[in-house]
């Protein structure tokens, strides 16, 4: 038992990190052109709607609310002193967590009953696909079964995931949970692990410096106005697009 | 002033005969790859008509392009908020059935069928599912109006007509139409620049090509809502956006773009253009009527010694200057006031300019009585029995001009923003020049008359002797004047086309892997 937990609960999450950190960085870097989150609305563009939509705003909001737990543990528990918060806390992430179900169910019904999407689906977006939904469905379930996620997540499963991050891993309070919150965890980390590996990876570049950056964008490939300065030397200018 | 210079063209589009194989070039060229196959970045459309995609120049279906809203210009579909928050599902993206569902033929069922007592059909397939499909549609399924019911009568440019007056337009008789080639404009203010959430998109400075940066790019897929023109295109395959390039490695190496270069009507002409990058954000935001007129201000004078200096000033090479001086793009837009933006009213302020066409319009003005003035010819002469034949007479030319069989109102909403006295202005001197020139090799005309007409539209001899030249007989530098790319100070890529056909652009090579 001790050695599946060490190798669940230490050596996997280690694992999944360093492949995350090395996988993204170098798609990111030396495979730029993969990088995409190759949307298949061009060719689908109806059914996408009741997938793509409740899907995405529910992992969103339910990251940043994972998020928030381990970031600010006490500020969570303080919130859930009074119980009508903890409340609406709960069921507003339970909420979010139906909508990406069903978000995914739709996505995944969608991608293989409609014939233009074959080919443009690959294997591993079956994998990505049931381990999202199995992911998903055991959040549910703990949710529902082991009440109140969000005052226990900030007291048992932020330490461990700081400890982790500390490199001193500390499993014994983690490793007396259900089996049902260990395999949450587990798929968190191989999700964390595929994302280098698959069009999850897109999550990383959502597009933020949308916001600061000027709408128009010119480039140069010279300095222009240096470039006549008799000073100038004459040498040759790597460009910097593309 | 903050001179720029940018590569621009203008079609005439008098020229155009239709054959299409400025596409056929440019689709050998760049886009005969998976998921590119029903991309045209070179499309030539029947006018009037749907276009490609069906209904583009519609906005209120696509909204693309900027609007005016309370004295400010925004996006219409797109910009910062919608952009982020549409990003999981963009509500205005055109759909593969909107352009056309690419297809190749089973060819190989003609020559491997085993004998049979009928003969072997190539069924068509899918390029997309390989199944066998029924085509419904082509991206020139109403070349020449055929199937004018479900294409030509949609044409948005129509909304602007009365109802009889397009019952005119379509009486068999009456019938008229012309082509429309169409690439990026590759605009001073472009919506697929400001659209992209990544940032993929630029506007390149020294030359002002737009271009989509494939290793950025992230399939967001904002511009092609945002590009009014719909001439950004979704590689379904790769989850990349492409657009024209206009060919900039061709122009780099000083060649004329594959459209341009094999253009059979030789409608098309590329040159330089000196602009005041300054005026940009006055002129977008100019109203309706205004915009033009402010449009074509912004394109300074490359003889004006105040110009040259502020251009070098801008590090703008003398080589570029020079080329601006002999641009037959400013001739035609500046000089003669014959060319005019497609669509301005969508304020990107497209670079590439068209020279109305006056042919359908004129071609049965009046029935004459030719047989007497024949019968003198010299019998060596072909002659037409033919008695219908273009009214040369002044008066009755710009009188007829109101009745045109083409109206003048459907032009003026494609090419001025519902002006109808601009586009009368450039058919205006499309006829003197005509007249003009018959004067000189006809001489049945006499020479008070052809001059009374060139002083009404405008012209000088010396003008309309040009304008002749540039239309019908440029030679092939006349019509493209490239200045040097001085690659020698920024090598953006040194790549031979030929090597790079079939990959997925330039400056980084590898095989086109779509991503996991
Ligand atoms: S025509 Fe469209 S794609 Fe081309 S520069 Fe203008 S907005 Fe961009
Ligand atoms: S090649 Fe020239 S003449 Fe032929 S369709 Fe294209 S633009 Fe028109």
């Amino acid at each position: 038992m001790d050695t599946l937990n060490n190798f669940f609960l230490i050596a996997l999450p280690y694992i999944a990190l360093a492949l995350f950190l090395v996988g993204s960085i170098f798609r990111y870097t030396r495979k730029g052109f993969q990088v995409s989150s190759l949307s298949s609305q061009f060719l689908e563009g109806r059914r996408l709607f009741y997938g793509s939509v409740p899907f995405h705003w529910g992992v969103f909001f339910l990251f940043f609310g994972h998020l928030t737990a381990f970031l600010f543990p006490k500020g969570v528990l303080a919130w859930n002193s009074q119980p009508v918060r903890l409340m609406i806390l709960e069921i507003t992430a339970f909420i979010f967590g139906i909508s990406m179900l069903i978000g995914l169910v739709n996505l995944m019904v969608r991608r293989y009953t409609t014939p233009r999407l074959k080919p443009v689906t690959n294997k591993m977006d079956l994998i990505i696909y049931l381990l999202l939904i199995a992911q998903t469905f055991f959040g549910l379930w703990i949710a529902y079964n082991f009440r109140w996620g969000s005052s226990w997540f900030s007291t048992l499963l932020a330490p461990y995931l700081y400890s982790i991050f500390k490199f001193q891993p500390d499993t014994t309070a983690v490793s007396l949970l259900p089996w049902a919150v260990k395999i949450h965890i587990i798929g968190a980390f191989l999700i964390i692990a595929l994302v280098p590996f698959s069009r999850l990876i897109h999550f990383l570049v959502y597009p933020l410096n949308y916001l600061w950056r000027p709408y128009q964008q010119v480039r140069w490939n010279w300095g222009r106005r240096r470039i006549r300065a008799p000073r100038t030397p004459w040498s040759v200018q790597r460009p910097k697009n593309n | 002033m903050d001179i720029r210079s940018q590569i621009s063209m203008v079609f005439h589009l008098d020229k155009c005969i239709g054959c299409h194989t400025c596409s056929i070039a440019c689709k050998n060229i760049w886009t005969d790859r998976k998921g590119a196959e029903y991309m045209w970045w070179n499309n030539v459309e029947t006018k009037p008509g749907t276009g490609y995609p069906t209904k583009w120049e519609d906005q209120e279906i696509y909204k693309g392009g900027w609007e005016k809203k309370n004295g400010r210009v925004v996006l219409k579909g797109t910009g910062k908020r919608r952009g982020l928050t549409n990003i999981f599902y963009n509500p205005n993206l055109p759909v593969i059935d909107d352009y056309y569902e690419p297809f190749t033929y089973k060819y190989l069922d003609l020559i491997e069928s085993p004998q049979g007592d009928v003969q072997p059909t190539a069924r068509p397939v899918s390029l997309i599912t390989g199944k066998p499909i029924d085509i419904k549609m082509g991206p020139n399924w109403d070349d020449d109006l055929s199937g004018t019911p479900d294409f030509a009568r949609n044409d948005p440019n129509l909304n602007h007509l009365s109802e009889a007056e397009q019952e005119v337009m379509f009486q068999l008789e009456k019938m008229a139409f012309f082509y429309l080639p169409r690439i990026c404009n590759h605009c001073l203010n472009p919506a697929c620049v400001a659209s992209c959430p990544s940032g993929a998109i630029y506007k390149r400075g020294e030359d002002g090509v737009v271009l989509i940066n494939q290793e950025v790019c992230r399939a967001w897929r904002m511009c092609v809502t945002a590009c009014p023109y719909k001439k950004s295109y979704y590689n379904w395959h790769t989850g990349k956006s492409e657009k024209c390039i206009l060919c900039f490695p061709r122009l780099e190496a000083g060649l004329a773009p594959a459209c341009m270069h094999s253009c059979v009507g030789r409608i098309r002409y590329l040159g330089v253009l000196l602009y005041d990058a300054d005026k940009i954000k006055d002129t977008v935001h100019k109203d309706d009527h205004e915009l033009v007129d402010a449009h074509l201000d912004i394109i300074l004078d490359p003889f004006d010694e105040e110009v040259i200096r502020a251009a070098k000033m801008n590090g703008i090479a003398d080589s570029t200057i020079h080329a601006a001086q002999f641009s037959p793009v400013y001739k035609y837009v500046k000089e003669w006031k014959l060319a005019l933006p497609l669509h301005a009213e969508f304020r990107t302020l497209p670079m590439l300019f068209y020279v109305p066409p006056l042919l359908p319009v004129m071609a049965t003005v009046k029935q004459v009585n030719n047989s007497d003035d024949s019968k003198k010819m010299n019998p060596m002469a072909k002659y037409w029995d033919d008695n219908w034949l273009y009214d040369t007479s002044t008066k009755e030319l710009w009188g007829t001009l109101d009745q045109a069989r083409f109206p003048l109102k459907y032009l003026a909403s494609m090419f001025s923003v519902g002006d109808e006295e601009k586009i009368k202005d450039k058919w205006m001197k499309l006829m003197a020049v005509r007249i003009h020139r018959r004067r000189k090799t006809v001489g049945d005309i006499s020479d008070e008359k052809a001059d009374a007409v060139l002083q009404d539209a405008g012209l000088t001899a010396e003008m309309a002797d040009g304008i002749f030249y540039l239309t019908a007989l440029a030679k092939f530098e006349d019509r493209f004047v490239i200045p040097p790319a001085h690659r020698e100070q920024a090598i953006e890529m040194l790549d031979f086309t030929g090597d790079t056909k079939g990959e997925t652009g330039f400056g980084f090579k590898s095989k086109i892997r779509r991503g996991v």
